[in-house]
């Protein structure tokens, strides 16, 4: 029986996207053993919002041209993008982050905090972009989505799952508690998701909370899907899209220095 | 001679302002197993963090395979080394066969030699049979076991053992013992911290005793007694009885020695130039064991017997 360990020949340590894919695969490898309870949760209640919200109270509403759920469609696709991610990147990767002690585990490997960060943020994201696709599919089907820019909402979804996922982890890094989620859920991502543009144009509220929505990125994220199933998609959505990207800079850089001070002490 | 695998001199660890590592110095040489004692709180797992690049130290000099500890040398070190740590933190969510492929793949492993080494791994730790379980269906000792075939997934050139076998009933004890006798005999260099000190003297080749963040002694177990205790024990019962105590202590005194009294016991150790059989004979009638020396009362004898928690 040979166990034994000889300085055999030097691996080179894995460079950030690789040493994110492992991490990434083995959150998704632990998913695979619940994915049905999860799955009904990531998928169940944005479909259900969009019919109740979209066809009941949508009889309701007169936008003059486009029908509520049409309306609707983009909003409760960026939404279950932001939720699935900010869910995973907040009580998934705290509990990885405390009670499992995954991350530590991870952490005695070549993988650095770097690299950890980025795997959970791909896979939050990677949650996003199950529940939105689930949307998208229902939204094709209902007739609400008429461009071929739609093929592209994948991608948007991840971007908005990297965004909620870097900054789900921000707020995980500082948790002592999961208690402290409820403050952010509240706080944040409830006010994003009645102040984005989810169920009514933005355009509607006073200057300044107007102001204050442009800031949130739900709102960028809305534009950018309500583009794309409208097919009014023009250079502006850039503008948009670097707004994200350059949120996920922040946020990220901000995740791997405070999960780096909270494991490496 | 090769390099010492783990050099550590001056090394301290502030946080804030209490020093719970205050100035350690030791090596570890190839091959070698080496121990780190002392009651909780003494510090010793802080140091094993710093030598496993999970905390950064405040000063000193650290080097771990000839490399300095610090963040551009983490993942060069920590390719090399292996970590079994205190608390169980294995993948719940993960067949036990997952659990050791998935950490392979941290190490940059192919599939095809994980796959390979985690069938060796299996057989290493007794857990074949368990392949598929799910983690939460293993006792404490296979858990154990599994946690230490992870630690040796890299192949490493030195395994970091952080009470391995706490909260482990005798058997289950004795095998993970047997299993790092196994590997220190391939040539792993291990560092191992413990209170138990059966474990430090089956297992270590020399070991600290560390105490409030200092070392109180190092050396082989054999020589620590040898210097610390003498090569017996003898331990006078006297029950719930001062007058008792009292008669006994006068009894030894003149024979020299160590002589400690407990609540309830004199305890003699016999370093020194003490007349065994004299003391022996003075003590005849008295209900008493008269024993070899351990690690034990070493350990008891530098640190004190007052409780620490």
């Amino acid at each position: 029986m040979s166990v034994a360990t000889h300085p055999t020949a030097r691996r080179a340590t894995l460079g950030l996207f690789a040493g994110a894919f492992r991490v990434w695969r083995r959150d998704m490898e632990s998913w695979r053993k619940y994915y049905r309870s999860s799955l009904v949760g990531a998928l169940g209640e944005p479909i259900l919002s969009l019919i109740a919200i979209g066809y009941g109270l949508g009889k309701f509403v007169d936008l003059g041209g486009v029908s509520y759920a049409e309306f609707l469609a983009p909003g409760i696709l960026a939404s279950a993008a932001m939720n699935a991610a900010s869910f995973e990147a907040t009580f998934g990767s705290f509990t990885r982050m405390t009670e499992q002690k995954t991350y530590d585990a991870i952490l005695a490997t070549p993988i650095g905090i770097r690299e950890l960060v980025a795997g959970d943020v791909l896979w939050a994201a990677s949650k996003s972009l199950l529940s939105s696709v689930a949307v998208l599919v229902v939204a094709t089907c209902a007739g609400l989505v008429h461009s071929a820019w739609a093929l592209v909402l994948p991608a948007v979804a991840l971007l908005i799952g990297v965004v909620f996922g870097a900054m789900g982890l921000v707020v995980a890094s500082r948790a002592q508690a999961y208690d402290f989620f409820t403050y952010y859920f509240t706080l944040v991502i409830t006010v994003m998701y009645l102040f984005s543009g989810v169920f009514f144009p933005i355009e509607s509220l006073p200057a300044w909370a107007r102001a204050v929505a442009w800031g949130m990125p739900l709102t960028h994220a809305v534009t950018i899907v309500r583009a794309c199933m409208a097919g009014r998609v023009g250079p502006v959505l850039l503008v948009h899209v670097g707004v994200l990207v350059v949120m996920i800079g922040l946020a990220y850089a901000m995740a791997v220095r405070w999960v780096g001070r909270r494991l490496i002490a | 001679m090769s390099a010492p695998i783990i050099e550590v001199a001056g090394l301290r660890k502030r946080y804030g302002t209490s020093e719970v590592v205050c100035g350690v110095d030791f090596t570890v040489e190839a091959s070698e197993c080496f121990g780190l004692l002392g009651p909780n709180g003494a510090g010793k797992t802080t140091t094993i963090r710093m030598i496993t690049c999970f905390s950064p130290m405040t000063a000193g000099r650290l080097r771990v395979f000839g490399l300095p500890v610090e963040p551009v040398n983490y993942r060069a070190i920590k390719a090399r080394l292996g970590l079994a740590p205190q608390e169980e933190n294995l993948d719940p969510d993960l067949s036990v066969e997952m659990n050791l492929l998935v950490y392979a793949s941290y190490f940059g492993i192919a599939r095809a030699e994980a796959r390979a080494r985690v069938r060796e791994l299996l057989a290493f730790a007794a857990l074949t049979e368990k392949a598929t379980a799910r983690i939460g269906t293993l006792s404490g000792g296979m858990k154990r076991r599994l946690v230490l075939a992870r630690a040796l997934v890299n192949r490493p050139e030195l395994l970091v053992l952080d009470e391995p076998t706490t909260g482990l009933d005798p058997q289950a004890r004795h095998l993970v013992w047997e299993r790092l006798r196994e590997l220190k005999r391939s040539g792993v260099a291990m560092l191992l911290t413990t209170h138990y000190m059966e474990e430090a003297a089956q297992l270590c080749d020399r070991l600290v005793v560390m105490d409030h963040g200092r070392i109180v002694t190092e050396g082989a177990p054999a020589a620590l007694i040898e210097r610390h205790v003498g090569r017996e024990v003898i331990e006078v019962a006297t029950g719930d009885d001062p007058a008792r105590r009292a008669r006994v202590l006068e009894l030894v005194r003149p024979h020299g020695g160590r002589v400690e009294a407990l609540a309830d016991a004199v305890v003699i150790h016999t370093n020194g130039a003490v007349d065994v059989r004299g003391m022996l004979a003075a003590l005849a009638g008295e209900e008493l064991v008269h024993r070899r020396a351990t690690l034990e009362d070493v350990f008891l004898t530098l640190t004190g017997r007052e409780l620490r928690e």
